[in-house]
């Protein structure tokens, strides 16, 4: 198996300068994403915009993940973002049954109209 | 080298607006579209920052299943096109609060993250592989994460179901 | 400024123009097997059913692509009143660009050798006859063909016709379920190689007689036929876009270059399922009688255009399915059999043990530094 550490810093000299930069940006992206997505999960009114809005957090920690996993070296950050895609998955596919449920039986899918239970 | 920073700032950028338009467009099928530039636009990051195993991964769950999945669901509900955002003095509040809160979590966030180098951590498919089968630590959750897609698959199937008529 | 002058950014510099000129190659080369593959699917097609097809344009019909090429190029561009501007050209674009871009990975051959030359090198680096050797190159493939869903949901949007929608939506159904069969049926492949990369999977099958591994991953290679005929929206899986159902499906209200685009599409996405099912199954470029004639790309094509032409004859001989009937079999049946099969696979290898030693790739991975190689 070639040692791949001597590989590329043979033929792509100047390769590792560049992503030193690279961790710090990531975590910020990470960081505005998730803000973001947290302030749409507020404002939006339509319920699937809404799970959208919370798979864009998810995506965010995703990346937040994959930048520390690359800032110390190890694999654990890759694995727990693999386990973060299978529980997405499984969310998203619950939620948007509940959501085919919901407008099947209200026609509404508007989150302020979901106040039966309103004291 | 001059490619790869071009190509992870262009991602970061591109991640970074289309997350805006996310919550920010009116109909919820242009809100799924940005999402899906969103998510391919963090694997073009998560290659870059050295794992091109979960790039591909996150495109083929994520854009290529999850997304496909909202966008059915989107387009045979046929939610109504003009959704506005809470109105009101909730909403505007939410928004400025939403804006402070993005810009001091970043300012905060690179200042923390400023020491971090990037090891020369080129992980490559075998070491995902073997950390999640070759080490105890991760099996068990893999094992029960099968669990839990079987339990979901089942639940989702349960709840979207159309009633049955009584003497059919 | 010295980021730009240092010895990494010369290295680059002739990485790109390699990778430049390996890309007009394979894009020419691409377009021209397009054209040709509409020509040879009528004139096949048109001999099994014991009539000529078109033999007017040229010597035998052969500039037949030619004069549809200009037919198209001169009609007018129509917009449904409705239609959601971008959107409509959009699809076809990416359509087109995931078609294209997961040809990318595919190699076509080793280094490359002229036969009485030697080995070709560019500013001594040997060119290896693929664009790029990803670490993840099949996942990678999985990855853009998941994203080829999208031109064709996109175009069924677009359009703000009902039937367009729901051709659209029923072809993109179709693709994404059968993409799971698909999938499984890889996973023996990849777990045979024991990587990702195809390079690797075709030096697998070059340790082991190319032989003993097609008739090893047969099931699955029958698996992968049927799954890609069905990902290809081919016959017997068209019901979505032939003309007799839903008014030509997703692309009804497309006309003129944007139909062309997502024909060109379809076809492209036909060449690359077969082009990976003779890397992955049939051995590419690898010759079927080992010692007496050599590998060389030649091999692969043959073996690509053998794959094309059984797609043709399946085309010519079998009915179409009916929707329901479809994703009955892709659901129930070609499932759980890719799954018995990933099971008993998986099973002979625990049993048989793996190979020790990971195999070296005969696309030589010390002296390539592709400029698509993301995860370096």
């Amino acid at each position: 198996m070639p040692n791949l550490d001597t590989l590329y810093t043979s033929t792509l000299g100047g390769f590792q300068a560049a992503h030193d930069g690279f961790v710090q940006v990531a975590l910020a992206v990470s960081a505005f994403l998730f803000v973001i997505g947290a302030v749409g999960v507020f404002i939006r009114r339509n319920v699937i915009t809404v799970m959208m809005c919370i798979e864009l957090m998810l995506n965010a920690v995703n990346l937040a993940f994959i930048a520390f996993s690359r800032a110390h070296g190890t694999i654990d950050g890759q694995i727990l973002v693999f386990f973060v895609f299978t529980v997405a998955a499984a969310e998203a596919a619950v939620g948007l049954a509940i959501v085919i449920a919901l407008q099947r039986n209200r026609e509404d899918l508007d989150v302020d109209s979901f106040n039966l239970l309103k004291g | 080298m001059i490619l790869d920073v071009v190509i992870f700032y262009g991602a970061a950028l591109v991640a970074l607006v289309s997350g805006l338009f996310v919550i920010a467009q009116r109909s919820p099928i242009n809100s799924a579209f940005s999402l899906i530039i969103t998510m391919c636009s963090l694997a073009v990051m998560f290659a870059m920052l050295g794992s091109g195993f979960i790039a591909a991964l996150q495109v083929i769950v994520y854009a290529g299943a999850i997304m496909v999945l909202f966008l059915f669901v989107i387009m045979l509900l046929n939610t109504k096109q003009d959704e506005g955002d809470r109105g009101g003095g909730i909403g505007r509040a939410g928004i400025a609060l939403g804006i402070i809160l993005a810009v001091q979590s970043v300012m905060v966030v690179w200042k923390g993250a400023a020491g971090l180098p990037a090891k020369h951590a080129v992980t490559v498919s075998a070491d995902v592989g073997r950390g999640l089968f070759a080490s105890p630590r991760y099996l068990y959750a893999f094992e029960a994460t099968s669990i839990l897609i079987i339990s979901a698959m089942v639940g989702a199937i349960v709840v979207a179901r159309k009633e049955k008529e009584k003497g059919k | 400024m010295e980021l730009l002058l240092s010895p990494g950014n010369k290295e680059l510099a002739i990485d790109a123009l390699i990778a430049i000129l390996k890309i007009a190659v394979i894009f020419n080369a691409l377009l021209g097997l397009f054209s040709l593959m509409t020509y040879i699917e009528r004139r096949v097609l048109a001999f099994m059913q014991f009539r000529r097809g078109p033999n007017r344009v040229g010597p035998w019909g052969i500039l037949q692509p030619a004069a549809d090429g200009i037919k198209l190029f001169f009609k007018e561009e129509v917009m449904p009143e409705g239609a959601h501007k971008f959107l409509f050209f959009a699809a076809p674009v990416v359509a087109i660009i995931t078609a294209y871009v997961s040809l990318a990975v595919v190699p076509y051959g080793g280094p490359l050798v002229i036969p009485f030359y030697g080995q070709v090198t560019i500013f001594g680096r040997p060119i290896d006859l693929q664009i790029a050797d990803l670490d993840v190159g099949i996942l990678f493939i999985f990855a853009i063909t998941s994203l080829g869903v999208y031109g064709i949901v996109l175009a069924g949007y677009a359009s703000n016709n009902k039937y367009s929608l729901l051709g659209g939506l029923r072809s993109s159904a179709q693709m994404f379920s059968y993409e799971l069969a698909l999938g499984m049926s890889w996973v023996s492949v990849i777990m045979a190689a024991g990587s990702f990369r195809l390079g690797d999977i075709v030096a697998t099958a070059d340790r082991m007689n190319v032989w003993v591994w097609f008739a090893m991953q047969f099931p699955a290679f029958i698996i992968y036929m049927i799954a890609a005929c069905a990902e290809v929206n081919r016959t017997p899986f068209d019901l979505a876009e032939s003309e007799t159902e839903l008014v030509a499906g997703f692309h009804t209200e497309y006309s003129s270059m944007k139909f062309a685009l997502l024909q060109m599409a379809e076809y492209i996405n036909m060449i690359t399922v077969c082009a990976l099912a003779s890397n992955m199954f049939l051995g590419g470029w690898l010759s079927p009688l080992p010692g007496i004639l050599p590998n060389s790309p030649l091999w692969f094509f043959a073996k690509m255009l053998f794959l094309l032409f059984v797609f043709i004859w399946i085309r010519a001989t079998v009915p179409r399915f009916r929707y329901d009937q479809l994703m009955d079999f892709g659901w129930k049946r070609l499932i759980p059999a890719a799954a018995l099969w990933v099971v008993f696979f998986s099973g002979m290898t625990a049993f048989f043990g793996e190979k020790k030693s990971p195999p070296t790739t005969t696309a030589a991975v010390s002296t390539m530094a592709p400029v698509g190689q993301v995860s370096r």
